[in-house]
């Protein structure tokens, strides 16, 4: 009965994603990178593979013309940590980051010729951490100084991952200005969101380094940090934790959080559940007995004599059939009603203006 | 609606007194299955009871059970979902002891009332289903994906050990068999590679009574990660993988054993994780004499093994021993790996979960279209739609008339025609900009250019009817 009672509080899931988008690009925006590169870093140590991790970065802070120390990023002053590594495997690099490829990882609406390091097969037993780092504002938050992304579109791709059932539980965790109000939208269950900043407050950084130039970290992402730093795989500290982190003395911006549509209680959800990778296993007690000696072997063999040709790669590839195709007549539609309507609105204008008389020289 | 079309065969001597009418005739029985409020699955049970050909007597005369089994199977149709259950008096020499036995192929019974649960068992039964069609898949089920890939990974350290495994005869002797057996459920492929260097993500602790290192049980968790970033499964294909994995512990953590929550050492000495795969820990004796040369050569015994990985992937499966009422046998399915009937429970299931995922997939894809009014659905999503239907509605027909082999391919086809059309890349809802965003775009761009065009309409107007009362004042 105990152990009834006990998997009850834990969760039903079998393995972990993550997704960690850093939203911004230039120089100066160091900081993102170094939050997503070392939340990545945490993730990888608790347990999370490679191959479960979407990594979304600009990825050009550690090349570039402006950094003193190339090919490092560090998160703590005077140079302790390079985040950068090794080991470093980035999905997503540089103009691939854009709202369009975020929601087509979250929603799996991917073209088939996409690699599978740039895909979240996750499945209905998934736990799956999604951290997005920039800058943000009230009910938006900026990619790349080009585009943006609403807490609706955000809450839209939730749901629709949610009908498909592409995650067990879902942790959204996002360090922007007026970071809360990119979860207000959530409706999908299961999903527990934590935000540096309430709506109408900045997230602060934390402290520039005077060797390389620009501020290091965010806030509250350096405090989560050094919480995840004595977390390991075995840990069974809970969330509830987690949201005491970096109090308003520390980060001088409100954190937030938001539990109403996840089922279990946070002091239950341990943080290994999303940051790290803890499996369920089971010991194998039963055995099905083989006979050793198989008269009827041989007779799988034959099957594989099949002579199949090794395709050529020239061939596979309708080289001819590309060549003298014709182009493709794009069809031609006529104007629609809106430029018609202007068109015919200043023609006439001009004509009652200048007189009907010039009219005749048109013609 | 769920059909089982059942045949009762009593054989000469074994006919029991009390039946309704003489052989042969038939029963339909029929009982409710309420899943949740909205939904409920009708079972069907059609039994035609019968007596032995003379074909079948020569069979059940045989000496042994298995034989009869073999020749039986022979003589009747095997089609997929249905159950013949063999009566036989008992004094035959088939049956171990008073009571019944199962086999491969189809169940001996010595009472046909006694029969009813052993449809169930051999079918689906009322949990089952629900299972199935329940908002979560049970975590030992696998999904509906149609292809998997299995990849058996031998671990070793190289300085103590050579270790050698003959993986490809192993596999196509055992797990060869039981891949074809489930072909119609997915298409797998096989892999093998060997690691060397491996590491187990924790460190055993060293028991001095038993002079052997235990592995806790609550510590197996901790294993599998370290050695999943080097399995390479990313590398593998884009469907989900199955990893079995044999860990030859190095010579100064050997023996190693896994320790159960009781404490005491398993039997098998390996574990399995739902949805990823099992791991088996394979000791290597210590040589007898401390001289020996080092590395070691050692040839793994595949057949050991192999019965535990078999026995892992049926776990995997869903395929577990299901709980029999007291008086049956039930005969191992041996070198096969799956009998007839786990094939058929397995397909009853994931026919009805392939189902259920169709109709909750159209209906998002649905009410995804109903919120952006303005999407553009092509030409191929639509008849992927379309066959989606087609093909779920035929899976139901199908399986009202119990004919499971094409009710589920046509389910697979229908899943896959769903699937297809949820993730069409062009249903991206980011490309179809709503009417507010339009508008917000076109009016800073059109109004300013608008407000003299239509000061200038107005003067038009008004100037036009000046003109219209011009005449009848200079009259």
């Amino acid at each position: 009965f105990q152990d009834q009672a006990e998997q009850f509080f834990r969760s039903g899931h079998t393995n972990n994603w993550a997704v960690l988008v850093c939203t911004s690009r230039f120089w100066f925006n160091y900081r993102h990178v170094a939050n997503t590169l070392s939340i990545y870093r945490s993730v990888k140590r608790l347990g999370i593979a490679d191959s479960h991790i979407v990594l979304m970065l600009a990825d050009d802070m550690a090349c570039n013309p402006r950094n003193p120390k190339p090919a490092t990023v560090f998160s703590h002053k005077n140079m302790e940590l390079n985040v950068y590594g090794d080991d470093v495997e980035v999905d997503y690099r540089s103009y691939e980051v854009t709202v369009e490829n975020f929601l087509r990882v979250l929603t799996g609406r991917i073209p088939p010729s996409t690699p599978r390091s740039k895909r979240l097969l996750s499945d209905d037993r998934s736990n799956i951490l999604i951290y997005m780092t920039g800058h943000g504002g009230n009910g938006f938050l900026k990619f790349q100084d080009s585009e943006e992304i609403t807490n609706v579109e955000l809450a839209d791709a939730f749901e629709q991952m949610w009908q498909k059932r592409r995650y067990n539980e879902l942790l959204f965790i996002i360090d922007t200005c007026q970071g809360a109000s990119m979860y207000e939208r959530f409706y999908s269950p299961n999903i527990m969101a934590l935000a540096s900043s309430q709506v109408g407050e900045d997230s602060l950084s934390h402290q520039p380094d005077l060797g390389i130039g620009v501020h290091l970290m965010d806030r509250y992402t350096f405090y989560v940090l050094e919480f995840l730093e004595e977390i390991h795989p075995a840990s069974q500290t809970n969330m509830n934790d987690l949201f005491q982190v970096c109090p308003k003395s520390l980060c001088v911006s409100t954190p937030g959080h938001r539990t109403d549509l996840f089922q279990r209680d946070p002091q239950n959800v341990l943080i290994t559940d999303f940051f790290g990778s803890v499996r369920k296993v089971e010991i194998t007690t039963e055995t099905i007995s083989l006979d050793s000696d198989l008269a009827d072997f041989e007779s799988k063999f034959p099957k594989d004599e099949l002579a199949t040709e090794p395709l050529k790669y020239a061939e596979q590839l309708p080289v001819a059939q590309i060549i003298h195709q014709k182009p493709k007549q794009k069809e031609w539609h006529p104007p629609g009603g809106f430029i018609l309507g202007l068109w015919a609105l200043i023609i006439m204008v001009f004509f009652k203006t200048y007189g009907i008389k010039h009219m005749k020289h048109v013609f | 609606q769920l059909a089982v079309p059942i045949a009762v065969v009593f054989a000469p001597g074994s006919v029991p007194g009390d039946l309704p009418r003489s052989l042969p005739f038939r029963d339909v029985q029929e009982t409710e299955i309420s899943v949740n409020r909205r939904t409920s699955v009708v079972s069907r049970y059609e039994t035609v009871y019968r007596s032995t050909t003379a074909q079948e007597e020569t069979a059940l005369g045989a000496a042994t059970a298995r034989e009869a089994d073999a020749a039986l199977c022979l003589l009747q149709d095997t089609s997929l979902g249905s159950l013949t259950m063999y009566v036989v008096p008992e004094t035959s020499s088939l049956l171990p002891q008073v009571g019944s036995s199962t086999l491969r192929c189809q169940p001996l019974c010595a009472s046909p009332i006694r029969g009813a649960p052993l449809t169930q068992v051999m079918s689906f039964t009322a949990s089952s289903i629900a299972a199935t069609l329940s908002d979560r898949m049970p975590d030992s089920q696998l999904g509906h994906d149609p292809r998997r890939h299995l990849k058996s990974s031998l671990g070793r350290d190289p300085k103590s050990h050579a270790v050698d495994w003959d993986i490809e005869d192993a596999v196509n002797r055992y797990v060869q068999p039981i891949l074809d057996k489930l072909s119609l459920v997915a298409n797998f492929s096989v892999d093998s590679q060997i690691l060397y260097y491996a590491v187990l993500g924790v460190t055993p602790r060293f028991d001095k009574e038993t002079s052997s290192f235990l592995l806790s049980a609550h510590s197996l968790p901790h294993v599998i990660n370290p050695v999943e970033a080097r399995l390479g499964s990313s590398a593998a294909s884009l469907y989900p993988v199955l990893n079995f994995l044999l860990y030859v512990p190095e010579r100064s953590h050997s023996p190693l054993y896994i320790q159960d929550k009781d404490g005491t050492p398993v039997s098998t000495n390996a574990f399995h994780s739902p949805r990823w795969g099992g791991i088996m820990i394979y000791n290597v004796e210590a040589p007898a004499s401390p001289q020996a040369s080092f590395p070691l050569h050692v040839d793994v015994d595949m057949v050991r093994v192999m019965e535990v990985f078999l026995a892992q992937l049926r776990l995997l499966f869903g395929l577990s021993r299901e709980e029999l009422p007291p008086e049956f046998l039930l005969e191992s399915p041996g070198n096969e790996g799956l009998a007839d009937w786990e094939l058929d429970r397995l397909l009853w299931a994931h026919t009805l979960e392939n189902i259920a995922t169709v109709s909750t997939t159209l209906t998002s894809l649905a009410q995804l279209l109903d919120k952006i009014g303005n999407i553009v659905i092509k030409d191929d999503v639509a008849s992927e739609v379309y066959r989606a239907v087609a093909s779920a509605q035929s899976a139901m027909v199908e399986l009202a008339t119990g004919h499971l082999h094409s009710a589920f391919q046509a389910s697979k086809e229908a899943v896959t025609s769903s699937e297809r059309a949820f993730f069409d890349p062009s249903l991206l809802h980011l490309l179809y900009f709503p009417d507010d965003q339009k508008f917000a775009i076109y009016i800073p761009l059109f109004l300013p250019m608008a407000v003299p065009i239509l000061l200038s309409l107005a003067k038009i107007v008004r100037e036009a009817r000046q003109r219209k009362k011009e005449p009848t004042k200079m009259d």
